[in-house]
């Protein structure tokens, strides 16, 4: 216990250290918020579906959680030929509380970093039904947290080396995030679109952030939970395997 | 102390070790020698259970590093060619995780991390950044926490590599002291034959995987009839360069490289 406790602690000390990568990290989604945001409001509101900036918020909360938990992710490839990861696995420990300890750290940072561009959300103008429903909404973001921190460290643990990171970040990464709706409403899509955003974990953390929050919702809030529940538990244990399987 | 048997390790085609025996024994400091891709790494990485053998076997203090790995894990540190401190950490910490990780009861783990930090004169400093260190005193300070579990083996993987001499010099009378008064069995490989030459006990040669040679400095010397380690060197390993095709290891640590500066 104390050694995920420990590593998880160095995930997060780590993080609250570097202020300059907390400050550059909250650009892109203020960019999406502000400009699309701001920019597609006037159109969202003439096809009737009300405020385009309540309804992208927790879509750009989604996007937060999914980059920063996917790059702590990703990062164990640098870590484990330049970094403190060699370290930790020639340590006398099981490899399986090392990729917790890390993954739940990086999930970590995920959160407080989502919970930041809430923060801004509100200060853009972004109102949730009530104060009372943030304790779920976290519950939510903790499950997109874990399930691409994990799915990160698949990758991490396959990845041989720098190269494939740009195609991990165009074929996967951007795909999750504009699949996911967090930029568009579910209904009436064409087929195959339908069909690709019902395949993106995403898809279900955006929908249980946005029925918590404002009040919609397109699968229901008990299936957003259970798809997630479903898909973390699959990518943590897909996580282990790989994790456990690292040679340097 | 340690035991090597007709070790192999092969990946795909290449074969990285071939068929190499040789003992440490214990208390003793004892050098790896040979050029680049000889094998050095790799027979490393296998002792200190990050890479599993093709075949043969390997003992370290009377264990088999993959059966028990656990246990032998308690009973060695390891300095890694390239480097593996967490640098947004202070030396302090990087001292303080290890311990925990090793199982280090926390009295313990204060008193051995403040003497071994006075030791290697990194107490003034431990609480700053490791990112603020110099190339030497990281990795002094890679030593200290190697040792902070007090193991009985002590692998350095190219340890100076980058050093200037006098970070060099420095480093050696440390790990020369430790292995005196406590009785460290040190393992190291190096490019550096004056080091080799003034530090080991015992010297292995190693070449395309294979042990060419293994003795003390001056029983190497009287075998090839030469002056020098050095010559004596060339003369069991030729003079041909090798040229190591580039892994991706090298590719990343040139873009290390350009990111430290």
């Amino acid at each position: 216990m104390t050694v995920i406790y420990i590593l998880w602690l160095r995930e997060v000390k780590k993080y609250l250290r570097s202020r300059t990568q907390i400050i550059a990290s909250l650009g892109s989604p203020i960019m999406y918020l502000g400009v699309l945001g701001f920019g597609l409001g006037p159109i969202f509101r003439k096809a009737g579906e009300g405020s385009y900036l309540q309804f992208m918020a927790p879509g750009v909360i989604g996007m937060t959680i999914l980059f920063t938990s996917m790059f702590s992710g990703i990062a164990l490839l640098w870590d484990r030929q330049f970094g403190f990861l060699k370290e930790t696995l020639v340590a006398p420990v099981p490899r399986l509380w090392i990729m917790i300890g890390r993954t739940l750290g990086g999930a970590t940072v995920a959160i407080i970093q989502a919970l930041l561009i809430f923060v801004c959300c509100f200060i853009a103008g972004f109102r949730p039904v009530s104060f009372v429903v943030l304790p779920l909404a976290l519950l939510f973001m903790a499950l997109i947290a874990i399930v691409f921190a994990a799915l990160g460290t698949v990758i991490g643990s396959s990845l041989k080396d720098m190269q494939g990171f740009q195609l991990v970040m165009n074929f996967l990464v951007m795909p999750i995030f504009f699949l996911s709706g967090a930029l568009y409403p579910l209904t009436n899509l064409p087929k195959v679109l339908a069909l690709l955003t019902r395949l993106d974990p995403l898809t279900y953390g955006v929908d249980g952030v946005r029925s918590v929050l404002i009040g919609v919702t397109h699968f229901g809030i008990t299936a957003d939970a259970v798809v997630l529940a479903g898909v973390a538990i699959l990518l943590l244990s897909a996580g282990a395997w790989r994790f456990s399987k690292i040679e340097i | 102390m340690i035991r090597v048997t007709n070790l192999v390790k092969r990946f795909g085609e290449l074969t990285a070790v071939d068929n190499i025996s040789f003992e440490v024994h214990r208390g003793e400091i004892f050098a790896f020698l040979g050029p680049n891709g000889a094998g050095k790494t790799t027979t490393i990485k296998m002792l200190t259970t990050l890479l599993k053998p093709t075949s043969g076997s390997l003992e370290l203090d009377g264990l088999d590093p993959t059966v028990n790995r656990d246990e032998v894990r308690k009973r060695f540190g390891v300095v890694f060619q390239d480097p593996s401190l967490d640098q947004d950490l202070t030396a302090w910490e990087n001292m303080e995780i290890h311990g925990v990780l090793y199982g280090v009861p926390r009295k313990e783990r204060r008193e051995r991390a403040t003497s071994l930090l006075q030791l290697f004169e990194l107490w003034e400093r431990r609480d700053a950044l490791v990112k603020t260190f110099s190339g030497g005193m990281r990795r002094r300070l890679e030593i200290a926490r190697g040792l902070l579990h007090t193991p009985k083996v002590l692998f350095l993987d190219e340890p100076t590599l980058g050093l200037d001499p006098q970070s060099r010099n420095q480093m050696w009378t440390h790990v020369k002291s430790l292995n005196e008064t406590d009785q460290v069995t040190v393992f190291l490989t190096t490019h550096y034959m004056d080091e080799a030459d003034r530090v080991a006990q015992r010297i292995a040669i190693i070449d395309h995987g294979r042990v060419v040679a293994i003795g003390s400095s001056a029983e190497l010397k009287e075998r090839t009839s030469t002056q020098s380690l050095e010559d004596a060197f060339l003369a069991l390993t030729g003079t041909t360069i090798r040229d190591e095709s580039a892994s991706s290891a090298d590719s990343m640590r040139q873009i290390a490289r350009m990111w430290r500066r």
